[in-house]
């Protein structure tokens, strides 16, 4: 068992997995000798070597292209993109190859593609982008979004053994701020499972990635000073989601709050809402209620940044009104 | 299976007949016992009447807006599982179900029996309602659990509390203790909150004669309903027969405002329904009442009738117009017990479930037209009394006391009296009691 960082935690869990499956291999942008934009890969073209350690042209296209062409012919790819936001550049690839190959002719993709998503790092609108909701709309693709250390290793390993492409997103804000025991050596965490992280039989949020630790927060304020207990979901994996976890969550609480730093409308909230009216409508004793970011581009400013994005007295409101409802 | 007799009922000992206003249930229909079958008027009130067994309601015998004797057979249902006990006097009789007309297939029983639809108005999540279903809590009990969400919303905590006291004994069953809750949409003052305009309830007519003189689309014809018949016929009554005189004095509320707010949260706690103004009001009149009895009189010839008790009524606008329930012996009763009878009468009037007896017999009226805003009012005299008190709406007020400018809670009260019997003095004197009963409220008062 060790401490490490979240990046840390994403770069051992594929180490590992280069270590024990040879057809794993990596393809992305500087990601050999400079070792990624983030330094994910830092170390990786020394020890595999350039034949698993490829630095592709400037293209998205390119890069998820020749991954999803390699996993079809029975190699295990991750392909980076440098961030999020550039994913645009290969969709087609991603979203009508990828996700369709299973379905039109019965071929496993067994590939992971690495998202560094997310604001609250004062990026700008071209680099703080949160995608997932575009991808949760494409039947063929699975997504897992990790808050944790522990879980960023253990999602990535499951990604990497999946035989589906699996999008992985991470959080850039994450990266260096969070740290958490990692065990050594092999384990998974299953993808399509949610995590408990706090309990409480009040009320409910659904969350994942950076915001799950907003809402631990947001959930100990409403424990101190007003006597509400939260319980908070971090769903890990956004596709395909914990069902079970989620309607038994809202029978257990009555109200539901949900949490994402993607912006609202679209956005995978409401999805889950529709889900939970759906199948639990006679559990709720409120409105479902949602938190996440402006409908805007992601602004450059800190301020406006700030303003833009979920933070801790955004959710305690929420909570509040659900508490008083 | 069995057939049951359902039976216009006797709603007081004084009524002869009944209207019904409407069927809640279908030919078909099942319906449980104690549910509310239909809806009645007499020329007292209009009532809600609960089925008298659990079964389908297989005939309608007589429809809607007719009116007919007491005990006259209206509807029949059929039970299961043989002859049951029924309210009904006549002896269930047993004979084949009929072949219904319009469902000659019985109708699929569901598997969850929906409530029905709340009177109050007031807002149930499905939870709640789920919870409800589970539990056997009729609508007309989930109307009187205490609410403490926003707007008096029942949340989840609120019916697991009373669901949980319910089932420990430590609550008795509302229908019976009576010790319902106020709705929170009603937090000042005992009102019903949801008073339509007269000419929402007073149904549309024609009539061609005063359609001659009244032409449409210029006019509009309204049948006045009993109670608004009743209300129109006492009020000229009252005038003709009393010279009404009013006096008007000013009461600082400051003290009470002072004492509510302080302990409107821990009253609610343990009663378990919203602490208004009308008990420190009534509390206040019935003391003064008692040290003017002359004020608690009626007039028969040359011969004045001295009530050796005091029976309350309060003047409550409801959907259907001007009601007065009436708190009997109120001189026997503590302040706790002033407000919870206050609150019973007031939820029973909102949900319909006043009985005739519970607007008969009073002495002493208050009507409280503060609600609506209004300051100073010239109440009329509810007969056959002789006094009636108005209080106006409680506003902040410029005040000098003791030579100094201070910021008060000031409201107006009028008393109207009947100069036969109650003069100037006699009035100004009383009224002046209940106005120092108020002001110099005991503000060591615990609940």
């Amino acid at each position: 068992m060790g401490v490490m960082t979240y990046i840390e935690a994403i770069s051992k869990g594929m180490w590992e997995e280069m270590e024990r499956d040879s057809s794993v291999f990596l393809i992305g942008e500087d990601i050999g000798e400079y070792g990624g934009a983030f330094k994910a890969t830092k170390g990786f073209l020394k020890q595999f070597g350039p034949d698993r350690v490829i630095d592709s042209t400037l293209s998205e296209a390119a890069i998820i292209g020749a991954a999803t062409g390699a996993a079809v012919v029975g190699m295990r790819p991750i392909a980076e993109m440098q961030f999020a936001d550039f994913v645009t550049c290969g969709f087609n690839q991603l979203v009508v190859n990828a996700a369709k190959m299973h379905y039109r002719w019965h071929l496993p993709v067994p590939m992971v593609v690495r998202l560094p998503t997310g604001g609250y790092i004062h990026g700008g609108p071209y680099h703080s982008a949160s995608t997932e909701a575009w991808f949760f709309h494409v039947p063929g693709l699975k997504i897992v979004a990790p808050s944790t250390p522990y879980d960023a290793k253990g999602l990535m390993k499951a990604a990497i053994r999946d035989n589906n492409p699996v999008l992985f997103f991470e959080y850039k804000y994450l990266y260096r701020r969070i740290k958490g025991d990692v065990p050594d050596g092999d384990y998974v965490v299953e993808l399509g499972k949610g995590k408990v992280k706090r309990g409480g039989d009040d009320t409910v949020i659904f969350t994942y990635g950076s915001t799950v630790h907003l809402c631990l927060e947001a959930a100990e304020v409403l424990s101190k000073e007003d006597g509400v207990e939260v319980r908070v979901v971090d769903l890990r994996t956004l596709m395909p989601l914990d069902k079970d976890l989620i309607l038994s969550s809202v029978r257990e609480t009555g109200k539901v709050l949900i949490v994402h730093e993607d912006t609202v409308t679209g956005g995978i909230g409401g999805e889950i809402a529709a889900f939970i009216c759906e199948s639990a409508f006679s559990a709720l004793d409120a409105p479902i209620k949602r938190v996440g970011s402006l409908d805007t581009p992601v602004p450059f400013a800190p301020p406006l940044e700030e303003y833009f994005l979920p933070d801790t007295p955004k959710i305690v409101k929420a909570l509040r009104d659900l508490a008083r409802y | 299976m069995a057939r049951v007799e359902v039976v216009m009922p006797q709603m007081g000992e004084s009524i002869a007949e009944g209207t019904i206003v409407k069927w809640h249930k279908k030919v078909g229909d099942k319906v449980k016992k104690d549910e509310t079958l239909l809806e009645i008027s007499t020329d007292k009130v209009d009532s809600e009447i609960p089925s008298p067994s659990a079964g389908v309601l297989a005939e309608i015998v007589v429809p809607e807006q007719k009116t007919v004797a007491v005990r006259t057979v209206i509807a029949y249902l059929d039970t299961e599982g043989g002859a049951v006990a029924t309210s009904a006097p006549a002896a269930p009789t047993l004979e084949a179900p009929k072949t219904v007309a319009p469902s000659p297939v019985p109708m699929p029983i569901p598997a969850i029996q929906p409530l029905a639809a709340p009177a109050s108005g007031r807002f149930y999540s499905p939870l709640v309602l789920n919870i409800a279903r589970t539990e056997g809590i009729s609508m007309s009990e989930l109307e009187m659990v205490p609410g403490t969400g926003e707007e008096g919303r029942v949340s989840k905590k609120d019916i697991l509390a009373y669901v949980a006291a319910r089932k420990s004994g430590t609550m008795a069953p509302p229908a019976a203790g009576g010790s319902a809750v106020s709705s929170a949409a009603a937090p000042v003052f005992m009102s019903t909150t949801k008073v339509a305009p007269i000419g929402i309830v007073a149904k549309p007519v024609e009539v061609p004669e005063l359609r001659a003189k009244y032409p449409a689309p210029q006019h509009d014809i309204l049948q006045m309903s009993n109670v608004l018949q009743k209300m129109a016929e006492h009020m000229v009554k009252s005038v003709q027969t009393s010279p009404h005189v009013a006096a008007i004095h000013e009461v600082d509320m400051t003290n009470v405002v002072k004492h509510r707010g302080a302990h409107s949260a821990e009253f609610e706690k343990k009663e378990g329904f919203k602490l208004t103004f009308t008990p420190y009001i009534v509390d206040a009149v019935v003391k003064a009442i008692k040290k003017y009895p002359l004020i608690n009189t009626s007039i028969e010839g040359d011969k004045i009738i001295k009530k050796n008790f005091v029976n309350l009524g309060i003047a409550v606008a409801s959907d259907n117009g001007l009601i007065v329930p009436v708190i009997k012996h109120a001189e026997e009763k503590n302040f706790i017990g002033l407000a919870r009878a206050v609150n019973d009468l007031a939820l029973r009037t909102r949900n319909k479930k006043l009985m005739p007896d519970d607007i008969q017999g009073g002495t002493f009226t208050i009507s409280n037209y503060g609600v609506f805003g209004t300051m100073i009012g010239t109440p009329i005299i509810n007969q056959p009394q002789v006094a009636i008190l108005g209080t106006g709406a409680i506003k902040k007020r410029v005040a000098v006391i003791d030579d100094a400018i201070a910021i008060r809670s000031i409201v107006y009260f009028t008393m109207s009296f009947d100069h036969r019997i109650v003069d100037g003095a006699l009035g100004g004197m009383f009224l002046e009691e209940v106005v120092q009963n108020l002001q110099n409220f005991d503000m060591t008062m615990k609940f």
